[in-house]
């Protein structure tokens, strides 16, 4: 399986360990990950507010790259993921406007004909790879774990732009961590909601409320941790978490990207996968892999 | 086919706290969650309290949470919905009156508050304003408003900042704002650039999935957040954001989550709260590099963006066009 991989900043930038974790999970899973190291930012949705046609060519800039290499987009992102589906929606269908967004990408000789598949390594697992596959090489089995499921806005809603077939995919992540051996914490109500990170510059009390409403939720619902397919959300859930209002209880909550729960499962070191590099501590997370392994 | 609901109840005059009570119903293929509610009430249990009228998804009267999310009972298929249970609760964010019908008295204030008719500039023409069609078009979507509340129950904001004047509200705001004919539009926009308004919205699309009618509010509100930034209105931390992501995009083909927050905030207060989580990060070996790395062909994305920028459409107002002596 071989993919146009497109990281986006956060994983280069505020989270790094999200990047080093990506990088030894595809390889045990045999993702072929050719990194498009020339695209730019997909403007996490405020190109888009500012000016939607700069952020529709932007984008459409990365599909015709990933065109050019013959290869879909691979994304760990779902803020990035979201606004490429958005992005999709309006260039592909409408071949006018389409021509619209080529002529400004004429100047680097790239064209992008519409056709170009973008995927979340959360619906690459599920659709490309298969869930049997993915539990075949798990040798560490989260077991005993009861991890949330923590979406993202972005890669659930609009659904019919980030689902159009209807696939489902709102539930992929419950399946994952399934299909690693833990418990998915079915009744975790935060799991689709906003996790604060746009509001931080703009009403930051309201932005860390909702963090905090989110890390609640999960502790009611008796979570060990949280798993997110998204940086953005990790920035407010991991970084931000000891500023919310439920900073300072004795049971803090580590918050894993999604691909360091796939690498403890299947058998890559928590140092390898970045864990130690979290603001809230992933010690407890550890005992219980090694309890379990 | 049989259905089972679970439906959260409260008479919050007699009891203290919600309670759940399920209800066992057999039902046609065809049936709406509100035909099976109004069979539970008709058949089963009389004290049930829902609103409803038209039954055809036109009045917005039957709005309450279907399995977790805001949703018209009477355009919910339940061949369409997960039938193992199909928990019913009132909307979100509204007190409930009892049981499924909620007391929207907060919801119409918000909306009278915006002046939701049109101000044009002069005495109405004699006979009709004319106007392009193309510059009504984009309102097609947003005057088919029901006002069923659905996107203010499920607003992600709302439920920890009541001021925020809410989708339904802002939604409505930009019906006028961006209506030819409506000359108030300086005014409505210096008054959503304030607390509670435009920049209170934390854009997790809740509304626009929710809702029944197509109305778009959050693209509606990300809308007016652009015609402020455009008319100058630039002194708050999201026009303040929104320039530096395109200045820093500009510039290095990406973004770079410090120096962006550090030109979005103002004031030293305010770097001063956000520098605490920058050094637990530094701590934690995230370091940002001291100059952002810049992609391959950043210049190539510059100039996307400015010749982007050029093409803005300009906007088209009736009293503007009447001053400069424009025929429509
Ligand atoms: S915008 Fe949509 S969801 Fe909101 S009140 Fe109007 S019709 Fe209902
Ligand atoms: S996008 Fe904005 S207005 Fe819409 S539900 Fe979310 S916070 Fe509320
Ligand atoms: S009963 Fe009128 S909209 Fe449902």
């Amino acid at each position: 399986m071989k993919y146009a991989f497109y990281p986006g900043c956060v994983a280069k930038g505020g989270t790094p360990e999200l990047y080093q974790a990506m990088t030894a999970v595809g390889e045990k899973l045999g993702l072929e990950l050719h990194e498009l190291t020339g695209a730019a930012c997909t403007g996490a949705g405020v190109i888009t507010e500012r000016d939607p046609f700069a952020g529709d060519v932007v984008n459409s800039r990365t599909f015709a790259m990933a065109e050019q290499l013959g290869l879909p987009v691979m994304t760990i992102c779902s803020t990035c993921t979201g606004v490429m589906m958005g992005v999709k929606g309006r260039v592909d269908a409408h071949d006018d406007y389409r021509e619209r967004v080529n002529q400004l990408l004429a100047d680097e000789d790239l064209h992008y004909s519409g056709q170009t598949d973008v995927k979340h390594l959360l619906w690459v697992l599920v659709e490309d790879l298969g869930l049997d596959k993915l539990k075949a090489m798990v040798v560490n089995p989260l077991q005993g774990m009861r991890l949330a499921p923590f979406y993202g806005c972005y890669v659930v809603r609009p659904s019919k732009d980030v689902d159009p077939l209807r696939l489902g995919r709102m539930g992929y992540l419950e399946k994952v961590i399934e299909a690693l051996g833990a418990e998915p914490v079915e009744e975790y109500r935060g799991k689709d909601k906003c996790c604060g990170f746009p509001l931080l510059e703009t009403n930051r009390r309201g932005s860390l409320a909702l963090t905090g409403k989110r890390l609640a939720e999960a502790r009611d619902a008796g979570a060990d941790a949280l798993v997110t397919p998204c940086p953005l959300c990790h920035l407010n859930l991991d970084g931000q978490q000891p500023e919310t209002p439920e900073a300072g209880r004795v049971d803090a909550m580590p918050v894993m990207h999604l691909p360091q729960a796939i690498g403890l499962a299947i058998g890559i070191t928590p140092e390898r996968l970045g864990l130690h590099r979290h603001i809230i501590d992933t010690k407890k997370i550890l005992a219980k892999v090694a309890v379990a392994g | 086919m049989d259905i089972k609901l679970k439906v959260r109840r409260q008479n919050p005059e007699a009891d203290d706290k919600p309670f759940w009570k399920d209800y066992a119903v057999e039902v046609p293929e065809y049936y709406t969650l509100l035909d099976a509610l109004l069979k539970v009430r008709e058949e089963v249990d009389e004290t049930l309290a829902l609103r409803c009228s038209c039954r055809s998804h036109i009045c917005g009267s039957c709005g309450m949470r279907v399995n977790g999310h805001a949703a018209l009972a009477c355009k919910t298929k339940l061949s369409d919905i997960d039938q193992g249970a199909v928990t019913v609760e009132p909307m979100g964010n509204m007190p409930v009156i009892r049981d499924l019908v909620v007391d929207l008295e907060p919801f119409w204030n918000k909306l009278y508050s915006i002046k939701p008719y049109l101000q044009p500039a002069t005495d109405p023409p004699e006979r009709e304003y004319v106007v392009p069609n193309d510059t009504m078009f984009h309102l097609d979507g947003v005057v088919n408003c029901i006002m069923c509340g659905a996107c203010v129950s499920d607003c992600e904001s709302l439920s920890v900042n009541p001021i925020f004047i809410g989708p339904t509200a802002l939604a409505k705001e930009y019906r006028f704002v961006a209506d030819p004919r409506d000359a108030a539009d300086r005014e409505r926009l210096t008054q959503m650039n304030g607390p509670g308004g435009v920049w209170d919205c934390t854009h997790c699309f809740q509304c626009v999935e929710v809702c029944p009618k197509d109305v778009a509010p959050m693209e509606r509100i990300m809308a007016m957040r652009r015609m402020m930034m455009d008319m100058g209105m630039e002194q708050n931390n999201g026009a303040k954001r929104a320039n530096a992501f395109m200045d820093l995009v500009g510039s290095y083909g990406r973004l770079d989550e410090t120096r962006l927050l550090m030109r979005s905030v103002s004031g030293l207060g305010e770097l001063m709260s956000f520098s605490k989580v920058g050094l637990r990060a530094l701590w934690k070996g995230k370091l940002p590099p001291l100059r952002p790395h810049r992609i391959a062909g950043a210049p190539a994305v510059r100039r996307i963006l400015e010749r982007a920028r050029n093409q803005r459409p300009r906007r088209f107002k009736v009293h503007q066009a009447q001053e400069e002596g424009v025929r429509a």
